[in-house]
């Protein structure tokens, strides 16, 4: 082997050294487990239309209930290991949102519920309902001038 | 003490590392090295209500402990280096607030452990002091929530990534003693090769490691297999490779007889810990809880204990900065010729 001296050479030769993500596992795994997640999500839903709900109603009871889970898993110490597994299976669908809402409320609890839980709890969530809000609009607005 | 080639000192009057201490997490205690643990904690709050607290307490009872084995009167321990990976280093401060003993408070990310022994044994070799108190700490929950995310998130952690050690080692550095010694002391300059995947802090740290080592050997006139064992502090598996191949092209082979702590203190198969331990007690339970035992057996004779720290921050990261390195290294030997 020749010596390094530049940066870029070490970057390539870091780049080599470095063992890569199993790609086509995690893959598989996100697909089963993502998957299994939506179809919980439309057992519930079903269910709730066949109770005589309309489909409104039906989708917000899917996302509560999804939701509630997913932040008692995250209290119960359980998601983080779902997670670690699914990766983005379970970090995509509204568990995933979830679990990072809830998340840094319980690590944070210990500076308080103020600046501790009110203040971190959006740390992880943040960029996603700030940029999920501000592209719902941009596309809200282009709706409504061209449809 | 005298001065060797460009960074090295060596020491006229050696100091003895008279005693050592360590505790650690639970995790630690379920890995290959949990019976040469002084003490390893059932839970990782151990009574405490935050990580931070709990990590307080962790490198207090360390040094309590170190102090109370080592025999040495508290009255002569005359200041205390300690420091850690937490902002403004407060396990330490906060955990030694009532030590009594004048502090020094020592910052060398993951090097700490091996700067506080580097520092606190040119005070003793220089008369400065008796007595010295070395000590450091980290915890993987503070360390987590503080550089990476909550520990409820649900991510995924990429194969390079390490897993910070939960513990603390303390070692008393004496006038008086029997060995094992600190005969050199080489600190090390910042390295940085342009590393900013703070999923990569072995790969970061390498470069520095492999200065360290370099200078350390040209400036002493050693070869590698002058010593026994050659102890990086918390490269990973991904560094230790690095520092192997790239100390070979430098005209040095250290494969014989090179270990790193990273990847002794957990079994990466069964424990999960992808490239291996980090964090400032990596190295400083590892010297304290095993290879100070192999020397007080004479099983090991000569080692250089090479510690290395990542000199970054969450911010500097989110900035995109690279990570700069940093590597210090201390011989250490059973007898002086």
């Amino acid at each position: 082997m020749k010596p390094i001296e530049t940066k870029q050479e070490y970057s390539n030769y870091v780049d080599q050294k470095s063992p890569n993500s199993p790609i086509l596992k995690n893959c598989f795994n996100a697909f089963w487990v993502g998957g299994l997640i939506c179809t919980i999500g439309q057992i519930i839903m079903d269910f709730c239309k066949f109770k005589g709900l309309d489909e409104t109603a039906s989708s917000t009871i899917v996302s509560i209930v999804l939701i509630a889970i997913s932040a008692i898993l995250t209290g119960l110490n359980v998601f983080n290991k779902i997670g670690k597994f699914a990766g983005a299976g379970s970090l995509i669908p509204i568990t995933g949102f979830a679990n990072s809402i809830v998340s840094p409320a319980i690590e944070y609890k210990s500076e308080g519920y103020v600046m501790g839980v009110g203040g971190k709890m959006f740390t992880v969530a943040g960029p996603v309902l700030v940029f999920g809000i501000s592209a719902s609009v941009i596309v809200g607005i282009i709706a409504l001038l061209f449809m | 003490m005298e001065r060797l080639g460009a960074q090295t000192i060596k020491l006229q009057n050696p100091p003895t590392i008279v005693e050592v201490a360590s505790i650690v997490g639970p995790k630690e205690g379920q890995g290959p090295l949990a019976k040469y643990f002084d003490q390893c904690l059932e839970d990782e709050f151990w009574g405490e209500k935050t990580w931070e607290k709990a990590e307080s307490k962790i490198i207090k009872e360390t040094v309590n402990s170190v102090i109370t084995k080592s025999g040495v009167p508290a009255d002569q321990i005359d200041y205390c280096f300690a420091g850690d990976l937490l902002n403004q280093c407060i396990s330490s401060s906060f955990g030694l607030r009532e030590l009594n003993i004048p502090f020094f408070g020592v910052f060398g990310a993951c090097s700490t452990f091996v700067e506080s022994l580097c520092l606190g044994s040119i005070f003793v070799d220089a008369k400065a002091a008796r007595n010295v108190l070395c000590a450091t700490s980290s915890h993987f929950c503070s360390a987590e929530k503080q550089f990476r995310f909550p520990l409820e998130l649900g991510n995924q952690r990429p194969p390079t990534s390490q897993w910070t050690v939960t513990g603390s080692g303390a070692a008393v550095v004496g006038e008086n003693g029997s060995g094992p010694y600190i005969t050199m002391v080489t600190p090390g300059k910042i390295v940085d090769m342009g590393i900013k995947d703070a999923n990569n802090m072995g790969a970061a740290m390498a470069p520095a490691a492999v200065d360290t080592l370099i200078t350390h050997f040209r400036d002493t006139g050693r070869k590698p297999s002058y010593y026994d064992m050659i102890i990086t502090g918390d490269l990973g598996y991904v560094g230790k490779e690095i520092v192997c191949e790239l100390t070979e092209t430098k005209g040095y082979n250290i494969k014989n007889n090179y270990e790193d702590c990273g990847v002794l203190i957990f079994d990466k198969e069964k424990q999960d810990t992808h490239s291996g331990g980090s964090g400032c007690a990596c190295i400083g339970v590892t010297f304290s809880g095993y290879f100070f035992k192999q020397l007080k057996d004479k099983k090991l004779n000569r080692i250089l204990l090479v510690a290395t720290g990542a000199l970054t921050n969450a911010t500097t990261s989110q900035q995109g900065e690279s990570i700069p390195g940093i590597a210090h290294a201390v011989a250490i030997e059973t007898s002086i010729n």
